[in-house]
């Protein structure tokens, strides 16, 4: 059988998620190929070319792919699908948002953020902001999955596969790009950040959340999160937020500021690999995930550990 | 404009669901349904383009359309739309899981009937986290989509939105009609008033079934087992912030 993956790329590199799910689609015992679909992204296609255990780098450019957008990635992938057995897209915004209309297309019911692979029709994912897991078969003819990439360890570098060039779709399509306002920074991306560390509703205004957390993540050389009453209190941007409508995260090191530990909250960090929890709450739910928890006021704690990290050489 | 939501009846979401001993399950029983909080944003999306706010014109919306396919109690959920401003309801009743690729296809059969010019959803149902039927919507009938919206701006035939996405935001035309799916930030739900639950009563609800539009919903994807997540194990509480750095240091966290 043969899977096709979707390459999560800037056009230059491809993100650490492809990896990943490289890692699962050859779970499912496959031949991988992967598809960099992008503008000017000859770089991406190298680069995914030595993705260890690929076959083959289908990589189409045009100015339609620029930004993967729904349509011409449904374009694009659909004809494609005569080649495959399965296609799986990263689970990020630009695979949830495309993934469903080849699924679709194809008449095929997806499976969405997959976290286990038991065999080639076989999965596993989470339901109920992860509350519940299920074990689910899949025996539709072509299947369409898109891949929690923070559940698989992401396949080495040192593969040469071929690169194939294909037509990208021409279009007219019914929608267009107008612009887009990035967050700039010079962090650690935060789904694959090893560290992260993120701030709640405690902090109180953007200033404070910026000036106790940005110090305490340049320390770590830790991504920084939130929760999503920050965010929508407006202290942290929206790419910030961890959770069950958010980012999912699991790094070696989680440190939750002031974050009270919803369901919704746990649902994205939980997998981490260490959890401490600072909270002035001794019975704050986040503390039943901590592997360290710190009872008390962060104004304090904070700086302590900043000095103590000092201390310790860090 | 016609605008058509939409809505799902789901475990409420302060609630935690319990997954059934043998494995065979979620058991909901005698737990609180509620509508999906995602589709509450939309209705309120919708009935604030005909009421105008939210930067909308008054009138942008003609009517607002209330669509859930699920059980009988499924007219509580959209009651609950037509207590939020929704002008009528329609109800494909259908027991049990009805698959997010079925229900793309139940609506699109609505949308060919109703013809809206404008299709609101939930970005996700918190029950099954698929995250799947507003786009396989917008494939079936071949439009344009804005998933994720925190902002829509209605103008010209078009609709201007912007997304959320991970690095950010990102903003769209897509030509009308469209599918546009709703983000957490794209607006607060007002509290249905009282008089307005009571109006609501009196609003019409059509009772369908998917076999009125053709479309089979025998699932796909068959379950083999229903867990628990993995329990962490519980952790300890520290003293001092020198005792944290001394236990990750011990760990070779850091
Ligand atoms: C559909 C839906 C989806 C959602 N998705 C998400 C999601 O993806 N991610 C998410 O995070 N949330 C999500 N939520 C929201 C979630 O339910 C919680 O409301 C949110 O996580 C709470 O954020 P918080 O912990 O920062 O705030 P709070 O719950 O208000 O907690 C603040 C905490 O700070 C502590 N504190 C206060 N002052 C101090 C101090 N000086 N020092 C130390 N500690 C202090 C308090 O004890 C408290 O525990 C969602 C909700 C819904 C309805
Ligand atoms: N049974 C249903 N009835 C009505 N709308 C639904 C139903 N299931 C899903 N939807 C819509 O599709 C959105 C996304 O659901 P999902 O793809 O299942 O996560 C929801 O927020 C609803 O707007």
């Amino acid at each position: 059988m043969a899977v096709l993956v979707i390459a999560e790329h800037d056009n230059t590199t491809v993100k650490d998620s492809t990896n990943k799910v490289v890692t699962a689609a050859k779970a499912m015992g496959a031949d991988v190929d992967v598809l960099v679909a992008g503008s000017n992204a000859g770089a991406a296609a190298q680069a995914a070319a030595g993705i260890e255990g690929v076959r083959k780098v289908l990589h189409a450019d045009g100015a339609t792919l620029a930004k993967q957008m729904a349509e011409p990635m449904e374009a694009l992938v659909v004809p494609l699908m005569a080649h495959y057995d399965a296609v799986l897209f990263p689970a990020t915004t630009t695979g949830k948002n495309a993934a469903p209309r080849v699924a679709a297309k194809l008449d095929v019911m997806q499976l969405s953020g997959v976290i286990g692979v038991e065999s080639a029709d076989t999965f596993v994912r989470p339901i109920y902001a992860g509350n519940a897991i299920i074990t689910v078969q899949d025996t539709q003819p072509k299947k369409v999955l898109t891949v929690q990439p923070t559940a698989f360890k992401a396949a080495a570098g040192g593969g040469s596969a071929s690169v194939e060039t294909i037509a990208a779709p021409s279009g007219p399509f019914k929608s267009a790009f107008v612009s887009e306002e990035m967050a700039k920074s010079d962090r650690p991306e935060l789904t694959a950040a090893k560290r992260v560390v993120s701030g709640g509703r405690a902090l109180g205004s953007s200033e404070e959340f910026h000036r106790v957390l940005d110090p305490l993540a340049d320390k770590l050389g830790a991504a920084v999160g939130a929760s999503r009453a920050a965010v929508d209190a407006g202290y942290a941007p929206n790419d910030y937020q961890v959770g069950q409508t958010g980012k999912v995260v699991a790094p070696e090191l989680y440190v939750a500021v002031g974050i009270s530990g919803a369901i919704q909250h746990l649902a994205g960090m939980k997998d981490s690999k260490v959890i401490v929890a600072i909270n002035k709450d001794e019975d704050a739910p986040i503390f039943q995930v901590a592997d360290y928890g710190l009872v008390g006021d962060y104004k304090t704690i904070v700086p302590e550990l900043m000095d103590e990290l000092t201390k310790a050489g860090v | 404009m016609k605008v058509l939501v939409p809505v799902k009846r789901v475990l409420d979401y302060n609630l935690k669901v319990r997954v059934k001993p043998d494995g065979s399950g979620v058991d909901l029983s005698n737990l609180k349904m509620s509508i999906n909080p995602f589709c509450e944003i939309a209705v309120e999306e919708a009935v604030r383009m005909k009421e105008g706010g939210g930067g909308h014109a008054k009138d942008a919306a003609t009517e607002v359309i209330a669509v859930s396919i699920g059980p009988e109690q499924a007219q509580e959920t959209i009651r609950n739309a037509l207590a939020i401003g929704a002008d009528r309801g329609i109800l494909v009743k259908a027991d049990g899981e009805v698959e997010p690729l079925a229900v793309a296809k139940i609506l699109k059969a609505v949308v060919e009937a109703e013809k809206p010019d404008l299709v609101i959803l939930g970005k996700q149902a918190i029950d099954d986290d698929s995250n799947q039927v507003g786009q396989m919507l917008a494939a079936l009938l071949d439009w344009p989509q804005a998933t994720f919206a925190s902002k829509i701006v209605l103008q010209n035939g078009k609709a201007t939105v912007t997304r959320e996405v991970d690095g950010g935001l990102q903003t769209l035309d897509v030509d009308l009609p469209a599918i546009v799916t709703t983000d957490l930030r794209l607006n607060e739900p007002r509290y249905a008033s009282l008089p307005n639950i009571m109006k609501a009563k009196k609003k019409p609800i059509d009772v369908k079934t998917p076999a009125d539009f053709g479309v089979d919903t025998a699932p796909r994807i068959k379950v083999l087992k229903t867990a628990e997540p993995g329990k962490r194990q519980a952790g300890i509480k520290v003293k001092s912030a020198a005792e944290l750095v001394g236990k990750l240091k011990e760990a070779g966290i850091i």
